[in-house]
């Protein structure tokens, strides 16, 4: 399924519209958890680090810290895992309920191959949308920490902004955005292939819908423990 | 309605398993341009594992399966996209798309663009109508021009079930596959459905394959016809005059095995006591 899905990207039909709902239902719809849950990871992170930092007089590490933190990891991860709970799921119980009630069959029997017109699209739109929006979550996760910096630890905006920019590398913007390409790609493939292959009616969409997001947020979590490792090993210098 | 030569669909000692359960054990048939065949059964007999397989949408461990003279066992998904085109199916559980409407879901054989070459190709004569005309025309066909716009999710079981029908034959499709089309509905919408399915039958001459469990409907297939003059249906022996011929043959599965092959008559008197239960049971 994997291999068709990816295969379809360069053959025709392309189905532009499914493609563009799905990036709404997808990228839009999740916009406003991802950017509560970025804004909240910021200020805890801040939070901890002001209490670290201050006993040895480096508060105004601050900004270094949440933004190597957030851009490298906790961002991609974070947002991969909220969205594989709410578009795994979704994914897999709307293409579980499409199999159980026929609707891939018919779909088969009118000439239109479902990997084509029900995956590929997902994949193609998760993959887009997942780094837009792991960037946004970054940003408001930044700003989240900015406002305990400044109303705990009387920093000033520079002071925060500045060491908390300087402190990124091209290397962990490029890991930051890789990351959840990558996590997007596993969201998409693993939601669809448990909806796809949904058996035993309704029951069947619960486990299908379950197995969808158990499996995609394991996944998420041993694969930025494998792309870490394999970054550090390859692109960091020791 | 007079059978052609061609055949149709031709099934050559097919067998299918999931595990060790067979669902199709050795099923060897073949159906010929106009004729009607009947598929009687008990549940999980085969019977809608026995459509799925006559049109690729599963594939059987052994045998052969042919559609309109082509080898469709071991073909591709794609390959199968071309030859599907010229099948209408009505599934058990209508198979409707819950997020498109009923006019875009009688479209989408049309809109469907490897549906649509045989679809064009079947209009001649007709002049190129729109796609539009033709899902208001297929919609009038099964009496729901007025439901348009609603979503499958608005519509009662038989109302969706007429839907199945009007987007399975909408293409205009020389073989059509009904899997169980009165499952679960009154008697008065059953019949509905049946009436639909006689009259598709005999304006267009399709050969068609009706599963079901219910006797009375293979019986109503059987021996009722669609007059395009009176606009209803009538038995084809009437006052003792035959009006027009019928062809319908019963196939009856066990275990998935076809236990039975042969004309209404021949099915009546079968002694298989498991041939007769549905004789019995459907009354007729």
């Amino acid at each position: 399924m994997s291999i068709r899905a990816f295969r379809n990207i360069f053959r025709a039909p392309h189905y532009a519209d499914d493609i563009f709902m799905q990036m709404d239902v997808i990228g839009v719809g999740s916009l406003f958890i991802v950017s509560l849950i970025g804004l909240f990871s910021g200020i805890v992170m801040a939070l901890q680090m002001a209490r670290a930092l201050t006993q040895y007089g480096a508060q105004g590490q601050v900004g270094q810290i949440v933004a190597i933190t957030l851009v490298r990891e906790l961002g991609p991860v974070l947002t991969a895992v909220l969205v594989a709970g709410r578009n795994a799921s979704g994914i897999a119980s709307e293409l579980g309920s499409m199999k159980v009630t026929e609707q891939i069959d018919a779909m088969r029997a009118l000439g239109t191959d479902p990997i084509q017109k029900l995956v590929t699209p997902r994949l193609i739109a998760t993959a887009f949308v997942l780094p837009l929006l792991t960037i946004i979550s970054d940003f408001i996760g930044l700003a989240g920490g900015y406002f305990i910096a400044s109303t705990m630890l009387g920093l000033t905006f520079s002071e925060y902004w500045t060491t908390a920019w300087q402190a990124l590398e091209y290397n962990d913007l490029a890991q930051g955005l890789i990351k959840p390409f990558v996590f997007a790609i596993i969201i998409a493939l693993v939601g669809c292939f448990y909806g796809m292959r949904t058996s035993g009616g309704t029951q069947g969409v619960g486990r299908a819908t379950t197995r969808a997001v158990v499996s995609s947020s394991v996944w998420i979590f041993v694969l930025t423990a494998f792309i870490t490792y394999v970054w550090n090993r390859v692109f960091v210098k020791q | 309605m007079t059978p052609g030569n061609s055949t149709v669909v031709r099934f050559e000692d097919v067998s299918l398993h999931f595990g060790d359960t067979p669902a199709l054990d050795h099923v060897s048939f073949e159906m010929h341009a106009g004729e009607t065949f009947v598929l009687l059964g008990a549940a999980g007999s085969g019977k809608t594992m026995l459509l799925k397989v006559a049109v690729g949408l599963v594939q059987a461990d052994s045998g052969k399966v042919s559609l309109f003279g082509q080898e469709i066992t071991h073909l591709r998904e794609q390959d199968l996209f071309d030859i599907r085109a010229k099948v209408g199916i009505l599934f058990q559980e209508g198979g409707l798309f819950d997020s498109l409407t009923i006019a875009e879901n009688v479209a989408y054989p049309l809109t469907n663009a490897r549906s649509l070459k045989h679809a064009e190709s079947s209009t001649n004569g007709n002049g190129a109508r729109s796609t539009e005309d033709r899902v208001r025309e297929s919609l009038r066909f099964v009496e729901l021009e007025q439901t348009l716009d609603k979503f499958p999710n608005e519509l009662s079981g038989g109302m969706r079930r007429r839907v199945g029908i009007a987007r399975a034959v909408v293409a205009e499709p020389a073989l059509l596959l009904y899997d169980s089309p009165t499952a679960g509905l009154d008697p008065i919408t059953a019949n509905t459905i049946i009436a639909l399915i006689l009259k598709e039958r005999d304006l267009r001459n399709t050969a068609t394959i009706m599963v079901t469990h219910r006797y009375l409907d293979g019986h109503l297939m059987a021996n009722f016809r669609y007059n395009p003059n009176s606009g209803q249906t009538e038995r084809v022996v009437r006052n003792g005059k035959d009006v027009g011929q019928v062809t319908t043959k019963f196939l009856v599965m066990n275990a998935g095995r076809l236990v039975f092959e042969g004309t209404e008559t021949e099915l009546q008197a079968s002694k298989d006591p498991y041939v007769r239960k549905f004789v019995r049971e459907g009354g007729a």
